[in-house]
Order: structure tokens, then sequence, then C-alpha cells
């Protein structure tokens, strides 16, 4: 590790993006979906509106339509991404015990990565007629 | 204020209140039956109770997070500037809440 007595320079230090090697990829990643979804709410909360005392043959026509399908999938992408980082950021502050602390980081992975690829195949089977 | 906490805590039930919204996909695609289950549930007391949590920790997440989107760009740190934000955003967090209840109970209670 670089402390104060290192002999490299601030420069070289941060040449390879710090422990994780990708730097503030996360921090801008957890922006960047945030400002994804703030634009995405009103169309998704209007479409769940749309869906509400509807019967399973009204919703599956709704929920196939091309540009609805394309806003709930866009929202599903950025929500489970973003879900991912902020859940790997609370892992972090509070799990110290080392193998804990990255099976709990592996669990949130498979975690979002499973809620995000079940609701995108639900989508895609809705959009090719169930 | 403490605020800051609730943002976190919200984004935790939100985490896990996306296994409803993944539930009432898939049960969409797979058929009338499993749809009518989703049905079932979310139009039971708990239900509509977990539904209504859900949406307010949707807005107040949203309101808070564009309060952190405030500070991100530079501006909102005066005391006074900083209890205007996190006020608006827990008021504005709850009044969204209300509001889509009122316009989905209109919209949809017909049906």
């Amino acid at each position: 590790m670089s402390g104060p007595s290192s002999m490299r320079t601030p420069l070289a230090r941060v040449r390879n993006l710090g422990a994780s090697h990708s730097g503030t990829s996360d921090f801008w990643r957890q922006r960047l979906t945030a400002v994804a979804m703030t634009l995405l709410i009103v169309p998704v909360v209007v479409v769940v509106i749309m869906l509400i005392g509807r019967n399973h043959a009204g919703a599956a026509q709704i929920l196939g339509s091309i540009p609805i399908a394309i806003i709930l999938l866009l929202f599903i992408i950025a929500s489970t991404w973003h879900m991912k980082i902020g859940m790997q950021v609370v892992i972090e502050d509070y799990i110290h015990n080392e193998k804990l602390k990255i099976a709990s980081v592996m669990a949130n992975n498979f975690f979002c990565v499973a809620v995000a690829l079940a609701s995108i195949y639900a989508i895609l089977k809705l959009s090719s007629g169930v | 204020m403490a605020l800051s906490i609730v943002h976190r805590a919200t984004g935790l039930a939100l985490y896990f209140g996306t296994l409803l919204l993944a539930w009432w996909l898939i049960a969409a695609a797979s058929g009338p039956t499993a749809y009518a289950n989703v049905q079932a549930f979310t139009g039971s007391a708990i239900g509509k109770l977990i539904v209504f949590g859900y949406t307010w920790a949707l807005m107040h997440h949203l309101c808070s997070g564009i309060r952190h989107f405030v500070w991100d760009l530079g501006y909102g740190f005066k005391a006074n500037e900083r209890e205007a934000l996190t006020w608006g955003a827990l008021v504005a967090g709850i009044a969204l809440t209300v509001l889509i209840w009122i316009i989905a109970y209109a919209v949809g209670g017909g049906r």
C-alpha cells in the first residue's frame, strides 16, 4: 500500500483507479441510473395505474405493447443496477467481517441479476404473446 | 433533521419490494391463474398496505434523491437551505404518494 512514506507520486497511485480498479464508476452509475429513473417514473406510474383493476387478458395486452414494454425494460435495467450499487454501499458500510462481506456482495449481485432477468424475461414473453 | 438514514431505509425497502414487481410481471407472463393470485394479494388489506408503503418508499426515495442531486451540483448547503430541502423532500414524498393513490382509485376503482 502507498502510505505517506511511499515514493510513488499521487498520479501513479490513482492510475489503477483504486482498490476496486474501477475508481468512481459506481458513484457515476448510481447517479446515471437515478437520473434515468427520475425521467422514467412518470410513464411507469401511468402504466401501473392503467393496469389497476384489469383482468389478466387486459393487463397482458397493455404490458405487451411496444412502447410500454420498452419503458418498463429501461426502468427495470436502471432500477436493478441502482439497487445493486446501493446495497453494496450499505454492505460495505455495516459488514466488516471480510468473508461475510464478500458473501453478502455476491448474494446482492445474484439477487439483483435474478430480479432483473426474471422481469425482463416476463416482459419479452408478454411482448411476443403469452 | 437526520433524514439521510430514511433515504437509506427506503432504498432497502425498495430493494426487497422489487420482488413484488417481479412477481407481478412473471404472473402476467404466466397466465390468468397466476395473475389472479397477485390480484388477490394486492387487493387484500395487508397487500394494499404493502403496496401503499412501497409507493411512499419510492416517492420519498425519489424526492430525497433529487435533494442529493442538488447537493451533488454544489447548491443548497446553507443551514436554512438544507432544512428546506429536507422538509421539502419529506412533504413532497407524502403528497405524491397520496396523489398517486387518489388518481389510482379514481381511474382504476371503477374497472
